[in-house]
């Protein structure tokens, strides 16, 4: 089933008709009805699947899909068009180019935790760089995937755009077919799967995994502020996001205020009984339910630590001084329990960070120019929001996207083009200057040799438009002068001019 | 584990290879290091490959010295955070930027057929981009791998840099260890076995691979123009470079005239008998010899042109052959030698088809006068790179990127692709602590009216750049 799938998906795309501008257009804007259209559906599934608010399925959902694909549809123009570059004095009648192509049949295997975002975001730079797609919703979030495999076919092409669903086997089934990308997002252990399957097949792909996202907070900051920006960011969908701020790295002299300003600011948004408000989530199954709840073994909580296993419910949790070795820190959390491990200064904090695998998000709250500046050029990660969580996410311009063990590729916006496109690099030249090319012939001599050498190491020219204008002006200007320092010159020769 | 990868991760904590001094020094060692080994460098490629003097100071010296002046040239600006970001309302008053951060360690597995550009330039970028790096030249080519071993150590900070020799044996336990990035330059067979060590540790690999790159010669077309640049790219180096031109597609009429074409060019090039003269070079080992030898015995072409060879100095003359059916031992694989066969096509759609139905090439050729013939073949193929009207020296310019696609590889580099390959690109947002009355719309508890508020604010406006999310 899988199989024929891929193979109608690739007979699709070798007709050509995923190419041109005005298909992709048309399927990106029909994408987006979907999701306008069933907005409602949508929030329904989610609610089943993970007790998503409606609040948070728009704003952490559609919101961000709606905006990817205007963005996409305004800009593929200028995204698909040839790119200019630099040429030398040796190609300068040639024509130099980088030409984006689409690569063919990518695969995308979603998450569960966004089920939507992080399925149809890469879909829409696929379908904008011209590729057929199988798309492989996470059968975890199971009334999201079935909505989206009863779905996507009413809107989009369905050979080109496949939704293919199931568990285990029918992944490493979809697996063993030959990819031209696979797009892959969620645990590294998965991770290290699929990038050996795409191995077999030399695919490249792109793995958007996780890890275990720190938080520093230095001593001298606006805790007020710093609190609900955290508390925001890490209990939201309940503390499944693979940007969460996993643990939170502070002197102990703070500790105590920010576990405070944590649990005021916990009672301001989810009220006395986070049971009971509607907008917190729940855990996604039994299984992550279990294993979140092992970790937190042997703590006690400073706030929260209340569960129920019947609604998958875990409070929102806060765990004081927790050893470095303990199992709260050995894997990425993804859930709803904040540990504080406890520092002695940014100097330590950041060694603390640079033992640890390579993260998806850094997160720094600090007034200190020079903190800040240190985190930044003495650590490594994903990306890096400063003084918030989770923001480097919202901003397509920004490539999105991880290193080391959290990952490898980016993607959003323009980022998604590029790489699901293959940028082909174009060299048209005339035949004219042969007589340039003839120093390159042999029979050799080193007069020839000589030759070609001064000729090859010619600098770049830059004909892009901003040194355009400037020569432009530059030449106006100096023109300009030259007629000005004329006219005096003439003055103060005394010759007389009938045009005065 | 290999006792040079712990020691260069040790230095590299040390973030001594960060500082762009540090950078700029080791780029100038690395280009005296070249630039006084000329002749070394030049007798140790004749030993191993009977390069011609002239190749080498083209294909291997100046290339790489090229690519260091452009590098030292441009280190400071592609070190740079990247500010030009587009943001949009929720981000206006907020400092959005994009870093270049070294990945670590990295490996650097060279070639053979360039066995000192195809090293150094990787590098090149793997220096620029503030990383340690551990070089695997090959094997094959001894001379210029003892050259390497001896000349980078002498040169560049052993602490930072250091070269493995070794064969089949030596890499594989190398690449038991972990890498912060891998670089092969090389064949399909190895490169699957290099991902698949490489998987577990979840470590990013450029592939710069090969394939067969087919060479149009249709419509209108000066002849004799066409003739020369194609024997120049296709018997340079003895036919083994990746990208050069693998076989001919054409149509009768163009094969009649090129054939003659083709004749005199290499009579201009290497006289009547190219085995005596100096400037054609001779295959890489006695392996890769027999193997071309048998490719062509087993050939069902005609050979027009050429057609012999000598074992005792691995010569084979530049050979051409027409007649080839689709399914000949010739077209099975890479070619990688001075054998040209020419396949006759009646349509550009018949080339372009069968083009299509084997794998991805490195590169495609054009030669044609017909700017329509031109965009056919590049709209309706992939290829890793493309040139009209001449072969190879796309490659040679820096502001390209040099890199495959599907079986001919992954990745690219030369010139600034070559530092971002080495580098990773941190998104980085730094968030003012004023306006936490807008940052106030998204906390829970969650409401209609500040979802509407939200939406007006995130949903982009026509023209604008950039979306938001809000997340």
């Amino acid at each position: 089933m899988e199989k024929q799938a891929v193979q109608r998906a690739k007979e699709a795309f070798v007709t050509g008709r995923s190419r041109p501008l005005e298909f992709r257009v048309q399927q990106l804007k029909s994408l987006l009805r979907m999701i306008t259209d069933r907005q409602g559906e949508i929030a329904t599934a989610l609610k089943q699947d993970i007790n998503r608010s409606q609040f948070d399925t728009s704003l952490f959902e559609l919101i961000g899909l709606e905006n990817e694909i205007n963005l996409a549809v305004s800009k593929l123009a200028q995204w698909a068009a040839p790119r200019p570059v630099e040429r030398s004095l040796l190609t300068i009648s040639d024509e130099v180019y980088i030409q984006p192509e689409p690569l063919g049949v990518v695969l995308i295997i979603g998450a569960w935790n966004y089920p939507w975002a992080l399925t149809l975001q890469p879909l829409v730079g696929a379908i904008a760089a011209g590729n057929a797609a199988v798309i492989k919703p996470s059968e975890l979030s199971e009334y999201s995937a079935s909505l989206l495999k009863s779905l996507l076919p009413r809107y989009l092409d369905q050979e080109l755009y496949p939704v293919v669903c199931g568990g285990v086997s029918e992944t490493q089934e979809l697996l063993r077919q030959r990819f031209d990308h696979v797009f892959y997002t969620g645990n590294s252990t998965v991770g290290r799967l699929v990038m050996e399957a795409a191995a077999r097949h030399l695919t490249p792909v792109t793995l958007e995994l996780g890890g275990k996202s720190p938080c520093y907070i230095d001593k001298n900051v606006d805790l007020r502020v710093a609190c609900r920006r955290i508390t925001w960011g890490k209990f939201v969908n309940c503390g499944q996001t693979c940007i969460a701020p996993d643990y939170i790295l502070c002197e102990p002299s703070i500790q105590n205020r920010l576990v405070e300003g944590i649990r005021q600011t916990l009672l301001e948004f989810y009220g006395p009984d986070p049971k009971s408000s509607p907008d917190y989530g729940r855990i996604i199954n039994q299984r992550h339910f279990n294993r979140v709840m092992a970790l937190l073994e042997g703590y006690t909580a400073a706030v929260g630590g209340q569960s129920d296993a019947s609604q998958r419910y875990i409070a929102p949790t806060v765990v004081k001084d927790v050893p470095p070795h303990a199992r709260l820190m050995q894997e990425e959390i993804f859930g709803p329990v904040l540990p504080i491990v406890t520092v002695s200064d940014v100097d330590d904090a950041i060694h603390f960070i640079n033992e640890r695998e390579k993260p998806l998000a850094l997160y720094v709250f600090s007034s200190n120019k020079k903190v800040i500046k240190r985190m930044l050029a003495e650590t490594t990660s994903g990306g890096v929001t400063v003084n918030d969580v989770m923001m480097q996410y919202t901003l397509s311009s920004l490539p999105f996207g991880g290193v080391g063990q959290s990952g490898m590729g980016r993607y959003h916006g323009k980022h998604t083009f590029d790489q699901l496109s293959h940028l082909r690099a174009c060299l048209v030249k005339s035949l004219g200057m042969e007589g340039v090319n003839m120093a390159r012939y042999p029979p050799q001599d080193p007069q020839k040799a000589r030759r070609v050498r001064l000729a090859m190491r010619t600098p770049l020219v830059d004909f892009s438009r901003g040194t355009y204008v400037w020569a432009v002006s530059a030449t106006v200007v100096a023109v300009g002068l030259l007629v000005a320092l004329t006219v005096i010159l003439l003055l103060a020769a005394g010759i007389s001019c009938t045009c005065w | 584990t290999c006792p040079f990868e712990l020691q260069l991760r040790a230095t590299f904590r040390s973030g001594m290879t960060i500082p762009e001094q540090f950078r700029m020094n080791q780029l100038q060692k690395l280009l005296s290091l070249v630039e006084e080994n000329e002749q070394l460098i030049i007798d140790a490629l004749h030993k191993d490959l009977h390069k011609p003097k002239f190749e080498s100071v083209l294909s291997e010296i100046q290339i790489t010295l090229n690519d260091l002046y452009f590098a030292i040239e441009n280190l400071r600006t592609w070190m740079q955070p990247e500010y030009n970001i587009g943001k949009n309302l929720a981000t206006r008053m907020d400092e959005c930027f994009i870093r270049r951060e070294p990945l670590g360690v990295v490996l650097i597995i060279g070639a053979w057929n360039y066995p000192l550009h195809l090293i150094l330039l990787p590098l090149v970028a793997a220096i620029a981009a503030g990383n340690c790096v551990i070089l695997k030249p090959s094997e094959i080519c001894q001379a210029t791998e003892q050259l390497l071993a001896e000349l980078i150590p002498k040169y560049l900070s052993q602490d930072c840099y250091a070269v493995l020799c070794g064969g089949a044996e030596e890499t594989k336990s190398l690449l038991k260890n972990r890498f912060d990035h891998i670089f092969y330059t090389g064949s399909q067979a190895v490169a699957r076995s290099i991902l698949l060590a490489a998987a577990p540790h979840l470590t990013p690999v450029t592939l710069e691979l090969g394939g067969k790159s087919p060479c149009f010669i249709y419509g209108r077309i000066d002849i004799q123009k066409a003739a020369r640049r194609l024997c120049w790219s296709k018997f340079f180096n003895t036919g083994q470079s990746c990208v050069a031109p693998d076989y001919v597609l054409c149509t009768v009429e163009t094969r009649d005239a090129l054939l003659p074409a083709i004749q005199e060019t290499l009579l201009s090039f290497y006289g009547s008998d190219p085995g005596e003269g100096p400037d054609m070079g001779r295959i890489v080992t006695l392996r890769h010899w027999r193997r071309l030898v048998d490719m062509l015995r087993k050939s069902k072409g005609k050979v027009v042109i050429g057609g012999d060879s000598r074992e005792e100095d691995k010569y084979i003359a530049p050979t051409v052959l027409v007649d080839v059916p689709e399914a000949d031992s010739l077209m099975q694989e890479e070619i990688f030698g001075p054998i040209l066969p020419i396949l006759t096509i009646e349509s550009l759609e018949e080339g372009i088809d069968y083009i299509n139905r084997q794998e991805k090439p490195l590169a495609l050729y054009v030669f044609s006068d017909e700017s329509s013939v031109v965009s056919t073949v590049l709209n309706n193929t992939s290829s890793g790179g493309f040139c009209g009207n001449d072969g190879i020296v796309h490659m040679a310019l820096p502001g390209l990127p040099f890199g495959g696609v599907g079986a001919s590889g992954m990745g690219s580099y030369h010139g600034r692709w070559g530092f971002e390959t080495f580098s990773h690109r941190r998104s980085c947002m730094n968030r003012s602590w004023l306006l936490e009355m807008v940052n106030v719309l998204r906390y829970p508890p969650y409401s209609e009216y500040n979802l509407g508020w939200l939406r007006w604010a995130t949903t982009l406006k026509k023209g604008s750049w950039g979306g938001c999310t809000v997340m």
